[in-house]
């Protein structure tokens, strides 16, 4: 009778020789791979920098807004970026501009990814009614375009009065029922999975179930709902604004192009006066989409090979 | 049973996958004779080559498989000379498979007889429309499987009832060689018995030689003439069914046999020492030499030839010299 | 079909479309703005002239627009007139209906948006189903990366860019209106082709801005499919490549991406509308921005609603045909 053996001699040595390389090396080499991440986050970062530098050096306070200097002036060493009809110096525009886009997205996303994860994980974690309403009111509200609502929304404010954090606010009002959705779905999977049956087994309460063992581990989705709720956010106002329902006081990217419309720049030659804008818009959604792409693939693990 | 002339014969194939871990060579030049109307089962465990051997013939490997070399002969047609066109018409119509797992095998959004049809209309694509609808109903009831089938589609049959629409398709151009790969493994055990006897009753009507792939010892036993039990991309031993079971030459093919649980020593389970062999740093001499329980120094440096004996079986082994004749044997051995 | 299936689709319906007309309903409601009021301080300002009897005036504008009445008396008659398809009058071109506004600028969109939906759908699938073969030539591969990037851009910023390039830099195609000025409508050829050539560029900026998302989409499924066994299983029959391709590929790629189609209309419409806003085409995206532009609320209201409505039945049109072309969800219980 023989006996049934695991024979695998030089499988030990191999690995007592293998050196574990450091974490900033393995961060470096990762990020070396993921090229869309890194693409995305430096377009982010270089226009954060133009943003930054640009409102320490210029005082965007006043050259950003009407009668600041001489209008619809061609780019020039004076205007390095032209100027427009109502006499705003658009490198300030843009200075603002992007800043000013970018703090709107940010707030979306953030309220948004906010409520979509304790809507999703209340739908999840108790089931039962609270997951039928959640359910129920998301799935009902996702078909209606929400931009749509939000031109209601906007178009009933008293327009004098919408300031971009107004902005921002309107705008996350329906930005949640998408990250509800992925979020619950996260959850849901993650509540089966064996690891939180053996903490619950030993013993863990509810609460720290959640946040040392569910939280982490949805922490990549997380990081990409917020990425697209950014995008959607900007999106959203965007849309607000060159419809003329935004703040439009503010140099903001969407109010400037809507100006530059309403002006008819091209008709007029003033070609300058809506590229800029455009253009910069064109980097933002790019840059955000780039990064989204990377997380994505950091976030599924099938795809990241490791190291 | 054996005519003059073998149908299928294959000469020393060899396929190799490139992996990025390195060149795994899958068969390893591996050769076989098949006579019209014989069944031949082929044996081995998971991964040792069957279904790429299958899919050599057929000549599906793809990258990064890839063909290195051998010839499969049809009467006298080598298909690996063959250019891809007529190759293409050489599938279904001269050598067909039968696919493993026939649950996704077929395609979701078309009816059965439209399977079939596009099949009988590729290769014949002059055939009337009467005539290609009731070669399809030949082909099902052939199967035992009602006409109302071919109006149907694939989710709203049972997993038998797809297993045997695969039979019907693959015996639809009438081959002369029908290779079924591992056609029971997700079918349960009833099931199993009703789609043996199909394959059994189709292969004897049409006359065509049958390669029935598989790791079931017991399922073979019921329904082959020859067993080919395979180990590393080689044929360790081909013999007629009933000596592999009761006289197995080859040490591996003897542990595979010893390996079957039987009614007089339950609980007792014997197992095969050692891991199956890495196919890119493959063992020097014979593969099975690490877990041969009687492995001899020769064993350690070169392969040894799948030799035919005078008795008709075939065997790699040094055990058995360059007659066949195991070095410890009487002189005087019956033939079968 | 199973009348289950059917019943609860339009359950579903019902409920996205009351939901959506009692937002649109009461939103407004909720802010202090008065849409009479407005507008006739706003003629006040643009004429410098204001009857006497302004404030009786007013209030028997309000009486006739019934909104002196209870709130729940009110929404009952505006979901009574939603049902019957009266939306209420434009403030601005009073007495022409919110309705007729609609109709008259339907056509322009619908011709905009069908056919730049139907030509990016079936090129970006076709791309998207090629780039997944293995057997395809290496720039359609190299396509999809470009096309990912420009599907990230909203059309509007695209149409921008073109108008930049092509119609101020290069002259090549003009710059916005549906018809040059000074032209009448008309059924001559003449007026055909000067319709056209204002279509070509908003059409463009809508193509390049979704043809990105079916390709992809189509060639994550296909590389799905390829792996299938019905392929595999296609080869081992000897089919031809090309069979292979449409029956067994295509076919079955091409179902989940008519899904996709019908939870985009939302997004085809909102991007439609602001193009054509962008354009200064008759269709609804022009005539909302107008509207705001002119603070005329019922018109904002009733496109909103009656493009809300509109996704609505698409969409449950669209569940109504994918049976007929699955037949696995036919049989579904």
């Amino acid at each position: 009778m023989t006996q049934i053996t695991i024979a695998s001699p030089q499988a030990q040595t191999r690995s007592e020789r293998y050196q574990h390389p450091s974490r900033l090396t393995l961060t470096l080499r990762y990020l070396r791979r993921n090229k869309s991440l890194v693409i995305g986050l430096a377009i982010a970062l270089a226009l954060a920098l133009f943003s930054i530098v640009g409102s320490l050096t210029i005082d965007t306070e006043k050259l950003a807004y009407p009668l600041a200097v001489k209008p619809k002036q061609p780019p020039s060493p004076e205007y390095p970026l032209g100027t427009d009809f109502f006499g705003r110096d658009m490198l300030a525009v843009m200075v603002r501009g992007v800043w000013q886009t970018a703090v709107i997205g940010l707030i979306a996303g953030a309220i948004g990814t906010g409520v979509g994860v304790v809507l999703g994980f209340l739908s999840a974690y108790y089931g039962g009614a609270v997951d039928t309403l959640i359910r129920g009111i998301t799935e009902v509200l996702l078909p209606i375009p929400a931009f749509l609502i939000l031109v209601i929304i906007a178009g009933s404010i008293d327009r004098r009065s919408v300031t971009i954090y107004t902005m921002a606010l309107i705008v996350s009002l329906l930005a949640w029922m998408g990250p509800t959705r992925i979020m619950r779905a996260q959850v849901l999977s993650l509540k089966e999975r064996l690891f939180v049956n053996v903490a619950k087994l030993s013993g863990m309460g509810n609460l720290e179930i959640v946040f040392k063992e569910i939280l982490p581990n949805m922490l990549p989705f997380i990081l990409a709902s917020f990425v697209s709720g950014v995008f959607a956010g900007i999106f959203s106002s965007f849309g607000l604004s060159v419809l003329g329902l935004g703040p439009l006081r503010e140099p903001l990217i969407g109010n400037t192009i809507w100006f530059a419309q309403q002006q008819a720049a091209f008709f007029n030659g003033w070609w300058w006066w809506p590229l800029w804008p455009t253009l910069a818009l064109i980097l933002i959604f790019v840059s955000l989409t780039l990064i989204n792409i990377g997380l994505d693939e950091l976030a599924n693990p099938r795809v990241r090979r490791t190291e | 049973m054996s005519q003059a002339k073998p149908v299928l014969r294959v000469v020393d194939l060899q396929v190799s996958y490139y992996t990025e871990a390195g060149r795994a060579l899958a068969l390893d030049r591996a050769s076989l004779e098949l006579y019209p109307g014989e069944k031949l089962g082929m044996v081995g465990e998971s991964g040792c080559g069957k279904s790429t051997m299958a899919l050599a013939m057929m000549r599906m490997i793809k990258p990064p498989g890839r063909i290195e070399g051998g010839q499969v002969f049809i009467d006298d047609v080598d298909l690996m000379t063959l250019p891809e066109p007529k190759m293409r018409k050489a599938r279904l119509s001269l050598i067909s498979y039968i696919p493993q797992g026939a649950m996704n095998s077929l395609n979701p959004v078309l009816r059965i007889e439209a399977q079939m049809r596009d099949a009988i209309k590729e290769h014949l694509p002059t055939m009337r429309d009467a005539e290609v609808q009731a070669r399809i109903y030949e082909a099902l009831e052939s199967v035992e499987l009602r006409r109302e089938v071919a109006r149907m589609y694939p989710h709203e049959l049972s997993g038998g009832m797809k297993q045997r629409v695969c039979i019907a398709i693959g015996i639809l151009l009438g081959p002369k060689v029908i290779i079924a790969d591992e056609p029971t493994s997700a079918l349960d055990v009833v099931t199993q018995r009703q789609v043996m006897e199909t394959l059994d009753r189709v292969q004897k009507q049409l006359g065509a030689a049958m390669i029935l792939i598989g790791h079931d010892m017991g399922l073979m036993a019921q329904f082959v003439d020859k067993v080919a039990v395979m180990y590393a991309g080689k044929f360790t031993e081909i013999s007629p069914v009933r000596d592999i079971f009761t006289n197995p030459l080859h040490p591996y093919a003897r542990a595979l046999i010893e390996s079957l649980p039987t009614l007089n020593n339950k609980g007792v389970f014997k197992g095969i020492p050692g891991l199956a062999p890495s196919l890119i740093n493959r063992p020097p001499g014979c593969t099975f030499h690490p877990r041969c329980p009687e492995a001899m120094e020769i064993c350690k440096s070169v392969p040894p030839a799948l030799i035919h004996r005078w008795d008709g079986r075939q065997v790699a082994c040094y055990l058995y010299d360059h007659d066949g004749r195991r070095a410890d044997e009487p002189a005087a051995v019956s033939a079968r | 079909m199973k009348i289950g299936y059917l019943i609860r689709r339009l359950l579903f319906l019902f409920a996205v479309v009351w939901v959506a007309a009692t937002l649109v309903f009461f939103i407004p409601r909720l802010s202090t703005r008065n849409p009479i009021r407005e507008r006739f301080a706003e003629i006040a300002r643009s004429t410098g002239f204001a009857p006497k009897d302004l404030e009786q005036i007013i209030a028997a504008y309000e009486v006739k627009f019934g909104l002196n009445k209870p709130l729940l008396e009110q929404y009952v008659e505006y979901m009574g007139g939603v049902l019957r398809g009266d939306l209420g009058p434009s403030l601005t071109r009073f007495p022409v209906t919110v309705l007729d506004l609609i109709l008259t600028a339907l056509p322009w969109t619908i011709g905009l948006l069908v056919v730049t939906t139907l030509i990016a759908f079936a090129l970006g699938n076709l791309l998207g189903a090629l780039a997944s073969w293995p057997r395809s030539p290496a720039f359609i591969k190299g396509l999809m990366a470009p096309l990912m990037m420009l599907q990230a851009i909203p059309a509007y910023l695209l149409g921008l860019l073109l108008i930049f390039f092509i119609a101020f830099r290069l002259r090549l195609l003009p710059m916005g209106g549906a018809y040059s000025q000074g032209v009448l409508p008309s059924f001559t050829l003449e007026f055909i082709l000067d319709a056209a050539r204002h279509q070509v560029l908003p059409a463009i900026s809508l193509i390049l801005a979704s043809v990105g998302f079916w390709a992809l989409g189509m060639r994550g499924m296909g590389m799905t499919i390829q792996g299938e066994d019905y392929v595999t299983f296609a080869e081992h029959k000897g089919l031809n490549p090309f069979t292979i391709f449409t029956r067994y590929y295509m076919r079955n790629a091409l179902l989940p991406q008519i899904t996709g189609l019908a939870l985009a209309f939302g997004n085809i419409i909102v991007s439609g509308v602001l193009v054509e806003q962008l354009y200064g085409l008759p269709g609804l995206g022009g005539v909302l921005g107008d509207a705001i532009l002119k603070n005329d609320y019922f018109v904002i209201y009733g496109i909103t609603l009656f493009v809300i409505l509109a996704i609505a039945i698409l969409m449950f049109l669209m569940d109504l045909i994918y049976p007929l072309l699955d037949p696995r969800i036919r049989y579904e219980s």
